[in-house]
């Protein structure tokens, strides 16, 4: 009974699945995979087609039990959602994780020398590498951080970068997330079900553990606590319930050990940070923040805040308290900045950029704003400022009305957009029903920075769960994979 | 512990005392119901809503069944049972990473459970299945609490939480019967009478434990004395108030004692009142007066509590 639905599950499997010139994770060709990806497959192919369901519908119960959700935005019902998970790993080879890790240690270093830089002497605008006004019309850059000293001189301490494949199986970066990336916690806890509902698959395959990743962070931001704080209190600001990433905050947290505070936990006197606690007054040291720094300090940024502590900025000032990240990383996220990388990695390192970028127009150019809007329907446009797929054109997919609205805006403030080659990046199989579909993927690996980098093996795997879609944000309907990296 | 999570465990535990006595008392009510004539349903019901406190916007209006679905699943009335839920399922959810995974995710089910669309109309209207339920998933929870989460000054709180509103339920039930049960205490129960004095103490879960200790002969002295000063009673007010103390002393001890000079007298007050007295005592006062009397000092309490450990101010804090 088993064989026969097992052998049809992967004969149909094979079949049906429709390779074009995107990248597949898993097959080669047409009927021929990936060797890493043939145990997978064997393991999948044993088990009937409901028994596959029924761990499917195991998973995503554990997840809802678990309230492993995030906030949808503007709307009254159901506003707390899974994160929709796909029972097939993604699997990355050691040879190829080594590339990355490598590539990401070499972006994370040379973009932390740049914001030390261009917060102290400017050495790279100087040398003209970089135009200044690139930097100084960004929205993220903060004049208040000019000469500040920031312990260790690390602003980046966590770092969430994210990686596409392209046609060719290359690795390359699409964006850097370095004011509050989020989704560590869904790569840890993909993990966790994932190990409870195919132990013997995980088993067999020699995958490195990402369990670390807490106690890591936790000793990252140990490493930067304030002078003569040899036992700091460290605690984790989060914007509270309403946020959607707040399972994220509470969950790591949590696993740390440390406390979960919101801007009303937190008072400064005399420049001094402290907590209320029920023995009342506690000192603070250092915040993992998870609030950006617009609305972090109501004194000092924007002051209809309720998020964030009054006065806080000025005992930063003062060296009295440490924030990871530091205030003003944003402007090395920028997506202008972006195509600056592989420059500042070469000014900074002498070393040639291990992973490229994707090939990016700055319509701040005149040639490369004409080119950009003579071909606006064969481009993606972003705006430089949004994340999380929001202010997006995609060029093949958009409406002639779509395409003038963007022209307008682009021409009306060229810095605030890009555009880039619409990348038909790479696709890994995914249980679509009983069926194995190909689905976009990218993948976002997380990088700490403190006595030393260390990048977690693995990451989150975001999917786009809409057939032929390259949205993979979860505000856009998008799931996630558990991350496999092989240790040989 | 942050004064904000201290607030919300506290809460928390007394949403969920509160979904779980007024479950019991509409599933105690509604099957006596069935033994009575149908003239004392008025009466037996005007008593269950003064039993919980006369909750606001919610009225008698001669069905039985559509009271209990009021105070069951009626979300714009705050203190109904699928309310409680939903307001200790949200403070627990503030407080995510100082509970235990095993706590959160009995609690966050329930909610689930009780939220789900449509739940309310799968309910059969007549069947008292759903408030046991109701009961069985708290008691899960409080055993998840005890044995899963460090007993430390978090604990403490849902402790105190916890018995503070056990004590201010049980001194409002027995007000509430007072009138019927006591003003007669010499008179020996018959028929109806005795279902009432039974439905008293099952509604304080008391029954099992009574006889127990008097047998089945039920009087009303002995009720009171039961509910009022049993000493090993979970549910009585001398245990809940002996609980509540007990755990206010932890949080001092790791507080700082020096600060709570007030709380821990107004608590060893009520404590040693309700140790040292006698039914005798009590009786040859006005009942209901020291029934009240008792709430006023849970009142009291809570609202020291307040000062001390949650909404005090940063001057005095700084000065301290």
């Amino acid at each position: 009974m088993a064989q026969d639905s097992s052998t049809q599950f992967a004969q149909i499997a094979m079949n049906n699945y429709l390779l074009d010139h995107a990248y597949d994770e898993m097959f080669v060709a047409a009927g021929e995979l990936h060797r890493h990806y043939e145990p997978l497959l064997g393991h999948f192919s044993s088990l009937p087609a409901d028994e596959l369901q029924r761990r499917k519908q195991a998973a995503d119960l554990s997840f809802l039990n678990q309230g492993i959700t995030f906030t949808v935005y503007g709307r009254e019902e159901g506003t707390e959602k899974i994160f929709p998970y796909d029972l097939l790993p993604r699997i990355i080879t050691a040879a190829e994780w080594a590339k990355v890790e490598h590539g990401l240690m070499q972006r994370i270093t040379a973009l932390n020398l740049f914001l030390k830089d261009i917060y102290n002497e400017g050495r790279i605008l100087q040398d003209g590498i970089i135009p200044r006004e690139v930097v100084f019309s960004c929205k993220q850059y903060r004049r208040q951080m000019i000469g500040l000293q920031v312990p260790r001189n690390i602003y980046i301490a966590i770092c969430g970068t994210d990686l596409i494949r392209l046609e060719n199986g290359e690795f390359v970066v699409l964006e850097d997330n370095l004011r509050v990336p989020s989704g560590v916690s869904y790569m840890l806890t993909n993990r966790r079900v994932m190990k409870r509902i195919f132990p013997q698959l995980f088993r067999s395959y020699n995958v490195r553990p990402i369990e670390q990743y807490t106690q890591l962070l936790l000793g990252t931001l140990r490493s930067l606590a304030p002078e003569g704080r040899p036992e700091p209190n460290i605690v984790l600001l989060s914007p509270g319930v309403f946020n959607s990433a707040y399972f994220e905050h509470a969950y790591l947290a949590r696993q740390m050990g440390i406390e979960l505070v919101e801007g009303r936990d937190l008072v400064v006197h005399d420049n001094i940070v402290y907590m209320r606690t029920t023995s009342g007054l506690r000192r603070v040291d250092v915040i993992y923040r998870r609030v950006d720094d617009d609305f972090i300090d109501p004194l000092a940024f924007r002051p209809d805040s309720i998020l964030g502590v009054a006065g806080l900025f000025n005992a930063y000032r003062a060296g009295n308290v440490t924030l990871a990240n530091a205030f003003g990383t944003g402007v090395a996220d920028d997506k202008a900045l972006y195509a600056y990388v592989p420059d500042i990695i070469k000014y900074y390192l002498s070393e040639e950029p291990v992973l490229k970028n994707v090939e990016t127009y700055l319509l701040t150019r005149p040639n490369e704003r004409q080119h950009v809007l003579q071909n606006l329907d064969k481009l993606v446009v972003k705006a430089v400022g949004e994340s999380g797929g929001y202010g997006m054109l995609i060029g093949p997919q958009s409406t002639a009305a779509q395409r003038e609205e963007f022209a307008r805006k682009i021409e009306a403030d060229p810095r605030n957009y890009i555009a880039q080659p619409t990348i038909s990046f790479s696709r890994a199989p995914c249980l679509i029903g009983d069926a194995l579909e190909p689905r976009h993927v990218d993948l976002r690996p997380y990088v700490l920075y403190g006595d030393k980098v260390t990048v977690v093996p693995g990451g989150l795997t975001r999917v786009a769960l809409t057939r032929g879609s390259l949205v993979v944000n979860s505000s856009q309907g998008g799931g996630s994979k558990d991350t496999w990296v092989l240790s040989q | 512990m942050l004064s904000r999570v201290a607030d919300s465990l506290y809460w928390m535990a007394r949403y969920l005392e509160r979904a779980e006595h007024t479950a019991r008392l509409l599933d105690v009510n509604l099957n006596l119901m069935l033994d009575e004539s149908s003239t004392s349903s008025e009466h037996r019901w005007l008593r269950v809503l003064h039993a919980l406190g006369y909750p606001q916007d919610v009225a008698w209006t001669g069905d039985p069944y559509s009271l209990t679905r009021a105070l069951t699943f009626d979300t714009n009335y705050k203190a109904s049972i699928v309310s409680c839920i939903i307001a200790a399922r949200e403070n627990s959810r503030h407080v995510r990473e100082q509970i235990s995974t095993e706590q959160w995710q009995r609690l966050n089910s329930l909610y689930l459970q009780v939220t789900s669309p449509g739940f309310e109309a799968g309910v059969d209207g007549q069947s008292t299945e759903f408030l046991q339920s109701v009961t069985e998933a708290i008691h899960q929870f409080q055993g998840i609490t005890d044995s899963t989460m460090s007993h430390g000054e978090g604990w403490q709180f849902i402790q105190v939480g916890r018995f503070i509103e056990r004590a201010s339920a049980t001194a409002m039930l027995l007000e509430a019967y007072h009138e019927d049960l006591w003003i007669y205490p010499e008179r020996i129960p018959e028929g109806n009478e005795y279902l009432e004095w039974m439905g008293l103490l099952r509604s304080a879960t008391a029954f099992e434990a009574y006889c127990k200790v008097y047998t089945a002969d039920l009087t009303p002295e002995r009720i009171l004395e039961f509910l009022l000063l049993d000493e090993k009673f979970p549910h009585s007010l001398r245990f809940a108030i002996d609980s509540m103390q007990k755990a206010l002393e932890e949080i001092q001890h790791e507080s700082g004692k020096h600060r709570a000079e007030t709380l821990y007298r107004l608590g060893g007050r009520l404590q040693s009142m309700l140790s040292f007295t006698t039914i005798e005592d009590v009786l040859h006062q006005n009942v209901v007066g020291v029934l009240r009397n008792i709430l006023a000092q849970c009142r009291a309490i809570h609202q020291t509590i307040y000062e001390l450990y949650v909404d005090y101010s940063i001057q005095t804090a700084l000065a301290g």
